[in-house]
């Protein structure tokens, strides 16, 4: 990709033109939040959780988003250099608005407070398991496939 | 309206989260990722106040999908908490990593049981 602001830098004003350069990253972030957001109150839509039961919806979302950085950040930071906006469009956004850390605690918290202790402690378990080993698996599983394809 | 407030939240909670770790990140040279670590445990605590106020009937349903499926939800992250812990693994950080799980967790169980807490004081 092209970056034309790197040829015409000028020694001045650095700061001010790091600054300037934040403006479209946050815009993709905030982008690629929303669309991430949206997915994931989808998925809650069609799957609710009633109340004492596991939250099938969220714990299949943050694993699934886990899984999904695993393979994305081995494809750019390894594979295929990306443009420098795909990061924070993708990885910080997208992906960091469809999984929730927030919702995972409170969800915990309210099968605790209304006598699901064990449902609660079950699914706090379960879901941290299953999304460290899905971003571990995955990352290892791209790294062998995508880089053994490379010259 | 449901999906606008979502999407409100989150182009609010997501940069917010970037902006975070950024100025986290820049005033600390410790590979602990404070960042995420501190955006996380602030979602919680929002998310608990804002679970117990709806409980106490002081949050309505509109009020819960833009400050918490919304924001909260978009300013929380899962994928960059295990990635940053899987990267603490591979680069031979295994006590930060084993510590930021526990600490997360511990942390962000605290943060939603005292923000629920918090609520019920306040609107209950």
């Amino acid at each position: 990709m092209t970056a034309p602001e790197s040829l015409h830098a000028p020694a001045r004003a650095p700061r001010r033109s790091v600054r300037q350069g934040q403006a479209p990253v946050l815009a993709v972030v905030a982008l690629g939040g929303a669309l991430g957001a949206t997915a994931r109150y989808a998925l809650a839509l069609h799957w609710p959780a009633p109340p004492g039961q596991f939250p099938w919806a969220t714990f299949w979302t943050n694993v699934v988003g886990c899984a999904v950085i695993g393979v994305f950040m081995v494809v750019i930071t390894e594979v295929r250099p990306a443009h420098r906006l795909v990061r924070p469009f993708f990885g910080t956004g997208v992906l960091g608005g469809f999984t929730t850390f927030s919702t995972y605690a409170v969800d915990i918290q309210r099968l605790v407070d209304h006598g699901h202790p064990a449902t609660g402690l079950a699914y706090l378990a379960a879901t941290l398991l299953a999304a460290l080993t899905a971003v571990w698996l995955a990352s290892t599983a791209a790294r062998r496939v995508l880089k053994r394809r490379q010259p | 309206m449901n999906w606008l407030l979502v999407v409100a939240g989150a182009v609010v909670g997501a940069p917010l989260r970037y902006l975070t770790d950024r100025a986290v990140q820049s005033r600390h040279d410790s590979v602990f990722p404070w960042g995420t670590f501190l955006v996380n445990i602030s979602g919680c605590l929002i998310l608990g106040t804002l679970t117990g106020a709806a409980a106490a009937g002081a949050a309505g349903s509109h009020l819960q999908l833009l400050l918490g499926t919304g924001l909260c939800g978009a300013l929380t992250t899962y994928s960059t908490f295990s990635y940053e812990t899987l990267r603490l693994t591979e680069t031979g950080a295994r006590f930060y990593a084993a510590v930021n799980v526990a600490a997360s967790v511990v942390a962000g169980l605290g943060a939603a049981f005292v923000g629920v807490a918090l609520a019920q004081a306040l609107w209950a």
